[in-house]
């Protein structure tokens, strides 16, 4: 008994010295930007956030300030907190307010007006807030994958529209997310409130829910759990992005020349989510506070965006990187509902949603 | 009881024992009392939410208006109630066979067998699905997620405490002619019954309480007071419903323990046997035969899963490979939020390491204040104390995080971003865990012993280091244990504010999990390996850790 214990202390004490010592090399290359820098920006955040370790770099030299970065759960969940936070707030900058939640943001009166330098580029279509308090930084379109392989090996044709789920050949084929747990589950049903009216989309998912949908809460379980193409599940369409066929040619060991999943993005099918972002009010430097959101719409950040988040930059002056220009299909006319009706409405569908189909 | 009749009022109240329950009781205060009473004004109170559509206690019309929240409430208690006795029913078999033999590979498998508790509830759906293939039954897949999480909570706790009930009680009841069964019933279990129901209630209330299982594995279909908390909380910002919910999970953990305290206060005393003296070797055929059934059932209820994972990660394209863990320590795209695996190992080990320590020492602290008052000062107190100590089990962890938020963000408390705020967290709910472990062991110490000790010249400090501590060592390594997974299993970005240099490996799992592409699953799978592999050998490390004075018993 004796002998394990020192053996297991021993790998244990091995375990940490290996980790210091990975450390050790990583703080001395580090260090000297961090110390050079004694002002300090921080921008708050949700899990999904990435930035890559250059653009970083680029972004201390510039504003000659050191980066933080805090990660507060979900995209609900990071804004409920900024907002708890407001009279201390945590951060400088917020960002990941998607137009689902941004008449929360609004109201909540949190983030003071701003223009980027760069927010002439945007497109005018993604500026939802006339004051600026929130500005667009990115987006993503939400619509359904399916698995290429799965319906070529059961000689079926793919779904091309929301109708088509409702049919009888793709009965139990679908799972998608719950809009009162998941962001992209409630951007697919605004697609579907957009598609069939406010009168007719309970109608369409009690039609989907006699086809045998499967709902889960979250994408992870979804997609991970339930997809034929990621995973030992039955269902070989699910509701995820259209970048996520790049992502899985990017995360495959460069073997793969084509997308293993395709997307249906026309017919209104896709709903486009758009992040943006802002100064907190209360920010002790307001002055690299403005410097900040300029550096989000700049070239640097903006094409830093695709490979760290798999979404596209708000910005169309910056370059797509290849695996995106290859593999993505862009959404011509994604569905679009107006986002104060969204606001006033989301609660009252998801209740409605939540009474009819569970 | 006499010895203690003679103790002045001063000296009761300052005696050494009284005194250490200052310090779970400003942990407490500090903790947790002081966050979650900020959240609450601020809830009720605040005029900000009085102003909105849930204003003016609208919400309790919107609970009993609709029957969904009614069902809400049924089903967690169902489901806890369910898992609870379904869990004891695998255990107490498994227990009886760990407390009665000696075989080769017993410490192997009950090793193995509490390494389920640090996977997030995610990868353990995958497991499962591996394992049992696909079910449509959200309910089998909850209850038996249950089962696989807390069986070693269970095996533990009432191993622990079975393996020290003296063998000449039995066998005196077996001269009086009593059959197997009768000395079961009328003698074993009135006498593991402290053990029982502390198990029985700390699994309770972690499934009354329970997240990530129900969110992932119960889909939609089923939710429990603590996940819809969380989406009035996270998604519809309904503060004032979120609160009351958790009010609702306090005021019923509390009357829970009240009950509980009540029962366990009568239980037997006895003197605890000296370790391993009454282990029987598997001679007869029926031993071996029951050993092996043993074995075979643990390994397939908790091993197999894990096996499932460990295979996946090493199976690339239908080829074993090592693929997946190599890109471990490959950033893919420059990402500040690459997690380095050696990195994450030794966070995880940090924060584990200091949330054991922290659960350890106050834990024990409250357990000898609570035995203190029992004896000395006032049975009443300790109907209080014990319940009020389970609490933060019960809680559901994003309101105490939104509380954290408004309440820790002035110095010399601002510990909104501190990485102390981690360990901390998760030795909040590590605490009733060490808890629950010691104090059976620790009340059935008779007090004649000590009173003994005292008579003889003892120091309060020297019965402590030379009495009691050695007695419960055991009980305290079962906690250490429950305390050091709870934090390596800890996913808790709700809790506190997560900053990219400190990354522990469930981080890790769940930004893996967080984008498309096998590359991404299959290092989920690597790093979920790694998390097993370093629990096991903390767990080997923490029950081989013996201080010297406890030989000798």
């Amino acid at each position: 008994m004796k002998a394990t214990f020192y053996l297991s202390l021993f790998c244990l004490i091995l375990l940490g010295f290996v980790a210091c010592s990975q450390e050790n090399i990583k703080s001395d290359t580090d260090q000297p930007e961090a110390e050079k820098a004694n002002l300090i920006i921080t921008i708050m955040t949700h899990d999904s956030f990435s930035i890559s370790k250059n653009v970083v770099a680029r972004f201390e030299e510039k504003l000659k300030a050191k980066l933080v970065i805090l990660k507060s759960g979900d995209a609900g969940e990071a804004l409920n907190k900024a907002i708890l936070s407001k009279n201390n707030p945590l951060a400088d900058v917020f960002y990941g307010v998607d137009n689902t939640f941004l008449s929360r943001a609004l109201k909540a009166d949190i983030f003071v007006p701003y223009a980027p330098v760069s927010l002439n580029e945007v497109d005018t279509s993604l500026l939802l807030d006339p004051e600026n308090r929130l500005v667009p930084v990115d987006f993503g379109d939400v619509c359904l994958n399916y698995d290429i392989k799965w319906f070529k090996d059961n000689n079926k044709k793919p779904p091309v529209m929301l109708e088509d789920l409702i049919k009888d050949e793709y009965k139990g084929l679908t799972v998608v997310e719950n809009p009162a747990t998941s962001s992209p589950g409630l951007a697919f049903l605004l697609a579907t409130i957009s598609r069939f009216g406010e009168n007719g989309y309970l109608d369409y998912w009690q039609k989907l829910k006699a086809n045998d949908v499967l709902i889960t809460n979250g994408w992870k379980e979804a997609y991970w759990g339930k997809f034929t193409a990621a995973s030992d599940g039955t269902r070989p369409i699910v509701v995820s992005y259209a970048s996520s066929p790049p992502a899985e040619v990017f995360y495959s060991e460069g073997k793969l020349d084509k997308a293993p999943t395709d997307i249906v993005i026309e017919n209104g099918s896709a709903f486009r989510q758009i992040e943006f972002a802002g100064i907190l009010k209360g920010t002790s430097n307001m002055d690299l506070a403005k410097k900040t959101m300029d550096f989000l719409l700049s070239k640097d950040f903006q094409e830093d965006i695709p490979l760290q988040m798999f979404v596209f930059p708000s910005n169309p002056n910056a370059q797509l990187p290849e695996v995106f220009k290859k593999f993505v299909k862009i959404t011509k006319e994604p569905a679009v509902l107006d986002p104060k009706l969204i606001d006033t409405k989301r609660d009252v569908w998801i209740s409605e949603w939540t009474d009819t189909i569970l | 009881m006499d010895r203690y009749n003679t103790l002045t009022t001063f000296k009761k109240y300052f005696h050494p024992y009284a005194l250490v329950g200052i310090v779970p009781a400003i942990f407490f205060l500090i903790f947790y009392f002081y966050p979650l009473s900020g959240i609450f004004i601020k809830s009720f109170l605040s005029e900000e939410f009085a102003n909105n559509q849930h204003s003016n206690f609208g919400f309790l019309k919107q609970i009993f208006s609709s029957t969904r929240t009614l069902k809400i409430v049924w089903f967690t208690f169902w489901q806890a109630g369910v898992s609870t006795l379904l869990t004891l029913l695998c255990a107490l078999p498994c227990a009886f066979v760990f407390s009665h033999y000696a075989f080769k590979g017993k410490k192997l498998i009950k090793t193995l067998s509490s390494i389920p508790f640090v996977l997030p509830a995610i990868v353990v759906a995958t497991a499962f699905q591996a394992c049992f293939g696909e079910t449509d039954s959200p309910l089998i897949l909850i209850l038996l997620a249950h089962v696989f999480y807390n069986f070693s909570v269970m095996l533990r706790i009432i191993t622990g405490f079975w393996s020290s009930l003296q063998g000449s009680i039995k066998e005196a009841a077996m001269a009086l002619g009593a059959n197997p069964l009768q000395v079961f019933l009328h003698v074993t279990l009135p006498l593991l019954k402290p053990a029982i129901l502390a198990a029985s209630t700390l699994v309770f209330i972690f499934c009354f309480s329970s997240f990530g299982i129900i969110l992932i594995l119960g889909g939609p279909y089923y939710s429990t007071i603590e996940t819809e908390i969380y989406r009035q909380a996270a998604h519809i910002f309904n503060l004032p419903l979120a609160s009351f919910l958790s009010l609702i999970q306090i005021v019923f953990t509390f009357f829970l323990m009240w009950i509980y305290t009540l029962f366990t206060k009568k239980a037997a005393k006895f003197v605890p046997d000296a370790e391993k003296a009454n282990l029987k070797k598997p001679d007869r055929l029926l031993d071996k035969i029951v050993i092996t059934a043993t074995i075979i059932f643990i390994v397939s209820l908790c091993v197999l899963p894990l096996l499932a994972l460990v295979v996946k990660s090493l199976t690339y394209n239908g080829e074993v490979s090592l693929i997946f863990y190599w890109a471990l320590f490959e950033n893919q795209t420059d990402s500040i939020f690459y997690i380095p695996p050696f990195h994450a190992i030794k966070f995880s080990l940090f924060f584990a390491g200091a949330a054991l320590i922290i659960a350890l020492v106050t834990g024990l602290c409250a357990a000898l204040f609570i035995r203190f008052c029992d004896t000395n000062i006032d049975n009443k107190l300790t109907s209080f104390f014990d319940p009020i100590f389970m609490l933060p089990l019960s809680t559901s962890a994003v309101t105490l995080g939104f509380g954290i938020i408004i309440t820790l963000d002035k110095p010399p408390l601002n510990l909104r971003t501190s990485i102390f705020l981690i360990p901390i967290a998760h030795a909040l709910v590590g605490f009733p865990f060490v808890l629950r472990s010691i104090l059976p062991a620790l009340r059935s110490i008779p007090g004649n012993i000590s009173d003994a000790a005292s008579v003889l010249g003892a120091s309060p400090w020297k019965i402590f280091k030379n009495i009691d501590f050695p007695l419960i060592s055991k009980a305290l390594v079962a906690g250490a244990i429950f305390a050091f997974t709870i934090s390596l299993g800890e996913f808790g970005a709700t809790i506190f504010t997560a900053r990219p240099e400190t990354p522990t490996i469930p981080i890790a799992i769940y930004r893996f999990l967080g984008q498309p592409g096998a590359i991404n699953y299959g290092q989920a799978m690597a790093i979920s390996t790694i998390l097993m592999l370093v629990t096991a050998i903390g767990f080997v490390c923490i029950e081989n850790f013996r201080p010297d004075n406890s030989e000798g018993f």
